[in-house]
């Protein structure tokens, strides 16, 4: 018995800090329905869910399951009327096991014993829906695609006729994106009906009936998508003809200027996160380090620019050795970085704008003077960055929190530009930016290139990649599934490379 | 040498038994995710307020959930400071213990070296006692023993074994996601809170109507700073805490059987201290994901932030 035939939200507007978030949407969804939310990062789409789901109250609008006007004012409201969200970061307890987790979910847990009664219910909806999960294991032991099987079962177990999925392909290899697209369709021939949110086109067009475009809090458009095609559905969500407009020359590679011979790394948990790593980059080149997250990305990365150990091996730039030197000596022998998660390791956000803009330079002769630092000069220095890098800023001596992202990340590619390094190491630099930004930030990337620079880019984004780099490596468990230059048509393949199951070295 | 033996293991489980008390209840509240530094302070309360309600009215059970209530009065402050108003847990723990042992001092003036009249009597368990050197040791003892093992087991029992511990160790894991499976984070961390306060104001009962009979100021005696240090020796594990409660309470016990041999008091009553030191080394020397640590312990959680 299906507790959901239709759904619609009428007229939701949701607003933060003054800022809309959403407005006046409208969205039907019935039986049998997979209803793709297309968008930008910022678009909408996360925070009208979480509207669906309880977690935020809009601030005008209603909810309607079968033509009958409901409140939602929690999660435990929501999954009564039987809806299940599986948010874009899990919500599982990485420390406990699997059991547990779906116990802490459900709501028909025993008081007494709750691991033991369980069981015999979960295994039963697995085998219903055709896959098979570990229930003893910790969460922290297992891959992106089994921890998001949890989430579903989770959601299925207590009774969700609809189900929000937001981004569920994100953190997966395209082998486990294929999987959790076949679950999805059998549970659309159960009568179940899904949300799916995404920000890429090809999974919205294979597995969608219908799609909703979102642009800045507003619905731009929906259809079915045996009407429409991709380009027209780019159109609408970017709100432009072409969606990158990126040409990258071809120049002739110059001197190797990173050389890594035979490297092992451990990760935090003690496991080695690199085995036996070798690869250099030269002048005028970009190699693109592509994988799921979690295969030793940012192992590499802090590795080479000094944060983490390097168990044996050696990392040479431009012929002198800095295995193991400090951040500092590593930064001064010409190695930039742009770290991952901008707001935790590439700024101080409580520091002004023209604190960050020399985080790493304080210490050189023209900022900073007998101990002192040299602030006309710092903020001459910041001035010239901001105007020099875009970052629209109120003023440079605000809180650099205050910042948008893209902003954020202009001023510390422009930092880390500044001193003209040989090597720069990008990891995501362009993770969670909007089109303008991203673009911008690419196209400062090929600058670099074009000027003699040699740049490590880490990404997730697999037409970043193929866009910017002159060779690809794919990692996959510590170790490379293919080194290829960008024209090699094995790339064709490069999802199997992630996945592990092609290897070209 | 046999009675020797027989009678320092008895008293290695009284001295263990306010340590195993404490121990339980600061587990139970950091497993929820809430450090308390304030165990030392509530003890002390504990103590007077049962010292005072016994003395007043002859009955010590009387006293001993007096003791309880008072002790979970003050653990509140921490609660609503912590919980509500998401402040710094260090600083709010540390001003409970000064407001408690502050507060105890003060009540507990008049009544400083007086005599308690009645007598808790051992109890005795029918058949066991019997036992040759077991009997002894384990089943002829203080009921607060009794209580505290019994207690310590409960504990574990509700917090691996219920759907309610699956909550509270999920709240001190990960409260974000807790939250989203519709449990409530802070009334969960209050109830902890509160638990905690309470355990800690008995193993201040036993202290005062039980091991010592009397009340006089300090004598909590730092025991309070040794359960939260027992707290990560016994891996946040009331089962675990058993041992490692005893095991501290047999090197209270200690001191006083090699005072005889020469060695200066001063240097035996650091013992206990230095022990913990020095446990509290090797333990962070160890693989911190198998120390089994609540993930968010100590960090406020912010509900529907952005």
């Amino acid at each position: 018995m299906k507790k959901i035939k239709s759904l619609e939200m009428v007229n939701i507007s949701k607003s933060f800090q003054g800022i809309f978030a959403n407005k006046n949407l409208n969205l039907q969804i019935k039986s049998g329905e997979i209803l793709g939310l297309l968008g930008e990062n910022g678009a909408g789409k996360t925070t009208l869910m979480n509207i669906l789901y309880g977690l935020y109250q809009p601030d005008s609008g209603e909810i309607k399951i079968n033509n009958k006007k409901i409140e939602i004012n929690s999660p435990v409201a929501s999954i009564e009327h039987g809806i299940g969200m599986v948010h874009q970061h899990f919500m599982l307890i990485q420390n406990h096991s699997v059991i547990e987790n779906i116990a802490l979910g459900y709501k028909d847990t025993p008081f007494f014993f709750p691991k033991i009664k369980i069981k015999e219910k979960i295994l039963e909806f697995s085998k219903k829906f055709n896959f098979p999960i570990e229930l003893s294991k910790k969460v922290w032991q297992l891959s992106a695609g089994e921890q998001q099987r949890i989430e579903i079962i989770k959601a299925l177990l207590n009774g969700a006729d609809l189900l929000i999925l937001d981004e569920p392909t994100s953190v997966l290899t395209p082998q486990e994106a294929k999987e959790l697209f076949v679950i999805l369709n059998d549970m659309k021939k159960q009568g179940h009906m899904i949300i799916f949110i995404s920000h890429k086109l090809n999974e919205i067009m294979e597995l969608c009936d219908r799609v909703v475009v979102l642009r800045k809090g507003e619905i731009i458009g929906s259809t079915e998508t045996q009407k429409t095609d991709k380009k027209s559905l780019a159109k609408m969500m970017i709100g432009r003809e072409v969606i990158f407009n990126i040409k990258k020359e071809k120049i002739e590679k110059g001197e190797t200027v990173l050389n890594v011979d035979n490297i092992n790394v451990v990760d935090d948990k003690g496991l080695l996160a690199l085995k036996n790593i070798s690869f250099n980059i030269h002048e005028n080149e970009i190699l693109g380090i592509a994988g799921v997250a979690g295969n030793g990305q940012k192992e590499l990365a802090e590795a080479i620019t000094g944060i983490r150990k390097i168990t044996t091996g050696s990392v040479t730039i431009k012929g002198k050795d800095i295995t193991n030197i400090s951040p500092r000596k590593i930064f001064d022998q010409g190695v930039s970085h742009v770290p991952e998660e901008r707001i935790k390791f590439g700024i101080a956000p409580g520091l002004f704008l023209y604190d960050n803009a020399i985080l790493k330079q304080h210490h050189l002769d023209k900022y900073s003077k007998n101990s002192f630092l040299q602030y006309d000069k710092i903020k001459t220095h910041t001035k010239n960055l901001i105007k020099k890098f875009n970052v629209s800023a109120p003023s440079i001596n605000t809180e650099i929190r205050n910042l948008s992202g893209g902003n954020i990340q202009k001023l510390i590619l422009g930092r880390e530009i500044s001193e003209e390094p040989s090597l720069m190491v990008a990891s995501h630099p362009t993770y969670g930016l909007d089109v303008g930004a991203t673009q911008y930030l690419r196209e400062q990337l090929l600058k670099i290139r074009k000027l003699g620079g040699a740049i490590l880019l880490f990404s997730e984004d697999l037409d970043e990649i193929f866009e910017l780099c002159d060779r690809i490596a794919i990692l996959f468990e510590g170790k490379f599934t293919g080194i290829l230059d960008a024209d090699d048509k094995r790339l064709a393949d490069i999802g199997l490379m992630m996945a592990g199951s092609l290897n070209y070295v | 040498m046999e009675d020797i033996i027989i009678s320092v293991l008895q008293r290695t489980m009284i001295a263990g038994t306010p340590l195993l008390l404490a121990t339980v209840g600061e587990i139970i509240c950091e497993r929820s995710g809430i450090l308390n530094l304030g165990v030392e302070g509530v003890m002390s309360v504990g103590a007077v307020v049962a010292f005072i309600v016994t003395f007043l009215t002859g009955q010590p059970w009387l006293g001993v959930a007096a003791a309880i209530v008072a002790g979970m009065a003050v653990s509140l402050i921490h609660a609503f400071a912590s919980v509500t108003l998401q402040a710094n847990q260090v600083v709010s723990g540390l001003a409970l213990t000064m407001l408690g042992l502050g507060l105890s001092g003060m009540l507990g003036k008049p009544y400083i070296g007086k005599p308690l009249a009645i007598k808790m009597n051992s109890f005795a368990v029918p058949f066991l006692s019997d036992i040759p050197y077991a009997g002894k040791i384990f089943f002829n003892q203080s009921p607060f023993f009794f209580l505290a093992v019994g207690l310590a087991l409960l504990a574990w029992f509700f917090l691996e074994r219920t759907r309610f511990g699956i909550k509270v160790r999920s709240t001190g894991e990960n409260p974000g996601a807790t939250e989203t499976h519709g449990v409530n984070v802070s009334l969960i961390r209050y109830i902890c809170i509160l638990i905690g306060g309470g355990f800690s104001a008995l193993a201040g009962a036993h202290l005062s109507i039980s091991y010592s009979k009397s009340w006089i100021e300090g004598m909590t005696a730092g025991r309070g700073w040794i359960a939260i240090a027992l707290t990560i020796f016994a891996l946040w594990n009331p089962g675990k805490a058993i041992f490692a409660a005893f095991l501290f309470g047999g090197i209270f016990v200690l001191q006083y059987l090699l005072q005889p041999l020469g060695i200066s008091p001063n240097f035996l009553a650091m013992l206990p201290y230095a022990t913990t030191l020095i446990v509290l080394l090797l333990i962070s020397l160890k693989d911190p994901r198998k120390l089994n640590a609540p993930a968010k312990l100590g960090e406020p959680y912010k509900k529907g932030e952005r």
